[in-house]
């Protein structure tokens, strides 16, 4: 009964998202910034000119590897070879150290989770993105184009490059059966007390929200980064909840394994590329979507709006959603193509069926970070949400 | 250029501004001007979505600092962590200081000081994370701390901090003429008697010193607690994640206020004491 009471509470989750993405993206008769806010007026490029022999990459780490990690590891210098752009890589570990690095301006391009794109078109420091001069954009997953996290009032402001989700991890020799909810993390019963490590973020808030979305559906959370006061209250209390059970937080990523290859922690949220790194440790890892769905990335590459370098940054956009570099990032990183062509470059051919590249029920179920602000994004206008300002605030109070 | 160190020579005090000129600058620009600035911005707000600051003056950041319990909290446990680190750090190092100044050989000493500076060549990280594995759950010395937290982060800094505490004491100890301990014993004191006496008076502003040092570094620390904090939180953190994840700068500068006004309090509290002017 209560299976089925969630798995119907996570179609309507789904659905009304999906309705709310198809509003946002199709629609021309929406007034501009369907998401409750108007972008600063910027032009896409016309055409291309010259290659101006340099280009400055902001990029998540794994996104952009020159063989400086792993001399094995390198799509960058290729592209310098190609193109004559000279690439320089400033790798970054949050979306919202992106965000304060990109007002520097001293970036051409930036690969930007949902959580950083919106706040970056609405301060205007990425500019729409003229598609057509973006030969592969043509190949890249339909589900992935198109969204608010990607564009807004129809008008793309970027390229579709990845995408994951948040997963649930566990050791097997040390949690049995195994997991099919989240609640093993955020049950104040769990016998995995102490040894739960979630991830430190204020956006993880929404983890608690998607969790309260199949186990409280008398609150009414639709899209878990649009909670108004009630919903958000219960959110940040489950989350008070469940600071005893943790262990400790994670940001950074290799901390995480080292802590799940000890035994300090055996369940918790974390990425593909962890799992991985920590299985190949010799770690007994599984990991899974859970019956509740799960938060996740979708990541798009931005155009600096003060970028010196455009040519070269068009070129760099067109380059690492080509087939065969979408392939190498998204089989180094741990992460689900967004090039349908490039599930057949992979090293490992059994990567895209394991990441669900080609899966678009499997992507709909992830809830893909987006920036919360005090306009609703499940489109209800009663009521204010919080904004991610509020949220960073509970965050600290989370934490104690 | 005689002609210039005569004209200099004969108008001291526009000689003395002259030298004294460029440290003032630095003085009063680059760390008085940083200091100004941080608590001027502490006064503003950022636009929650854009993150752009916007200049409009308000009390409202200091009322969220003073209202939220939370904030009490860290900053309780902040100082807590800070003083037992500083108190830790001092019992350990006076024997240290005083075993290498008064009882090793010339050329022991030498060594010795050098041993207690190699930790400092060392990067501030992998000694963190040295740590972290050590009092992991399986690692050599975790009976010290029941797992990830404050126990293991004042565990941590007292390790990292350490030497800044033996080399001030050690070189109060030198300065410490022997004479003054045997005339003490002379007059028939007992050990114990002298070192209440005669070594710990006129230490004690080394101490002091030291304890600047151990108590002011802890007070702003925030990559340990990170590494080994487990859930808990220390001021530091609490400005890391405004500038980080929020790129909330004027609440940031608000909290960064409590640290300096604690250091100021701190070292009003010590001057009370007359140990800053032995230094």
């Amino acid at each position: 009964m209560k299976n089925r009471k969630t798995r119907l509470a996570g179609l309507l989750g789904a659905s009304l998202l999906l309705a709310a993405c198809g509003t946002s993206g199709t629609s021309s008769s929406a007034p501009p910034g369907a998401q409750g806010f108007t972008p600063p007026k910027l032009e896409a490029l016309k055409a291309l000119g010259q290659p101006e022999g340099q280009l400055n990459v902001l990029a998540w780490p794994g996104y952009a590897e020159n063989g400086s990690n792993d001399p094995k590891i390198n799509w960058v210098t290729p592209f310098e070879q190609q193109t004559g752009c000279k690439v320089n890589v400033k790798p970054f570990g949050t979306s919202d150290e992106a965000v304060t690095l990109m007002k520097t301006g001293q970036y051409d391009v930036v690969s930007a989770s949902g959580d950083a794109s919106l706040r970056l078109v609405a301060s205007g420091d990425v500019e729409p993105v003229n598609t057509a001069l973006v030969p592969n954009y043509a190949d890249v997953q339909p589900f992935l184009k198109d969204k608010s996290w990607n564009s807004v009032g129809g008008v793309a402001y970027g390229i579709p490059h990845g995408w994951g989700a948040n997963l649930l991890t566990w050791r097997t020799d040390k949690v049995t059966p195994a997991p099919g909810s989240w609640s093993v993390m955020f049950d104040a019963n769990s016998p995995y007390k102490g040894k739960v490590i979630a991830y430190d973020s204020p956006i993880y808030i929404a983890d608690a929200a998607l969790y309260l979305m199949a186990h409280q559906p008398d609150l009414g959370i639709k899209n878990p980064y649009a909670l108004d006061d009630k919903q958000f209250t219960a959110a940040v209390n489950l989350l008070k909840q469940q600071r005893p059970l943790v262990s400790e937080y994670w940001s950074d990523y290799l901390k995480e394994s080292q802590a799940l290859k000890n035994g300090d922690a055996v369940v918790g949220t974390a990425w593909q590329v962890t799992v991985n790194l920590t299985k190949g440790e010799g770690a007994p890892l599984e990991s899974a979507v859970p019956s509740e769905g799960a938060t996740g990335w979708s990541d798009t590459w931005m155009v600096a709006a003060k970028s010196a370098h455009k040519t070269c940054a068009y070129k760099w956009l067109d380059y690492i959603v080509s087939p065969k570099v979408n392939a190498q990032v998204a089989e180094y990183f741990g992460e689900a193509p967004a090039n349908t062509k490039a599930c057949a470059e992979m090293t490992d051919k059994t990567l895209c069926d394991t990441y669900h590249a080609s899966d678009s029920a499997y992507a709909s179920k992830i809830a893909y970070w987006t920036t919360p602000i005090p306009q609703c994004l499940d489109g209800r206008t009663d009521v204010k949400c919080k904004d991610y300002g509020e949220w960073t605030k509970a965050w600290t109070e989370i934490k104690g | 250029m005689t002609a210039l160190s005569a004209f200099f020579y004969r108008k001291p005090k526009l000689r003395l501004g002259f030298l004294l000129s460029a440290p003032l600058l630095w003085l009063g620009l680059a760390y008085l001007g940083a200091l100004a600035a941080l608590f001027v911005t502490a006064f503003w707000h950022t636009d929650a979505f854009t993150g752009q600051v916007v200049i409009e003056w308000s009390l409202d950041n200091f009322t969220t600092l003073f209202s939220d319990a939370v904030y009490r909290t860290i900053t309780f446990r902040t100082v807590g962590i800070a003083a037992l680190v500083t108190v830790i750090d001092a019992v350990i190092a006076f024997p240290m200081a005083f075993a290498m100044a008064k009882l090793a050989s010339p050329r022991a000493q030498r060594i010795l000081v050098i041993a207690v500076m190699t930790p400092l060549w060392a990067s501030y990280l992998v000694k963190a994370y040295a740590w972290r594995s050590m009092l992991s759950g399986n690692g050599a010395l975790n009976w010290l701390s029941p797992g990830y937290g404050v126990t293991a982060t004042i565990i941590t800094l007292s390790y990292l901090w350490l030497p800044y505490m033996i080399l001030p004491i050690y070189a109060g100890l030198e300065r410490l003429p022997d004479s003054l301990v045997d005339a003490s014993g002379d007059l028939g004191a007992r050990s114990f008697r002298t070192f209440r006496s005669v070594i710990l008076p006129l230490t004690f502003p080394a101490i002091v010193a030291g304890s600047i040092f151990t108590f002011s570094l802890s007070l702003g620390d925030y990559i340990a607690v990170k590494i080994v904090g487990g859930t808990s939180q220390m001021l530091g953190n609490v400005v890391y994640d405004n500038i980080g994840a929020a790129n909330n700068l004027p609440f940031a500068a608000t909290v960064a206020t409590v640290p300096v006004v604690i250091m100021l309090v701190y070292l009003a509290a010590v001057r009370r004491t007359g140990a800053l002017d032995n230094l």
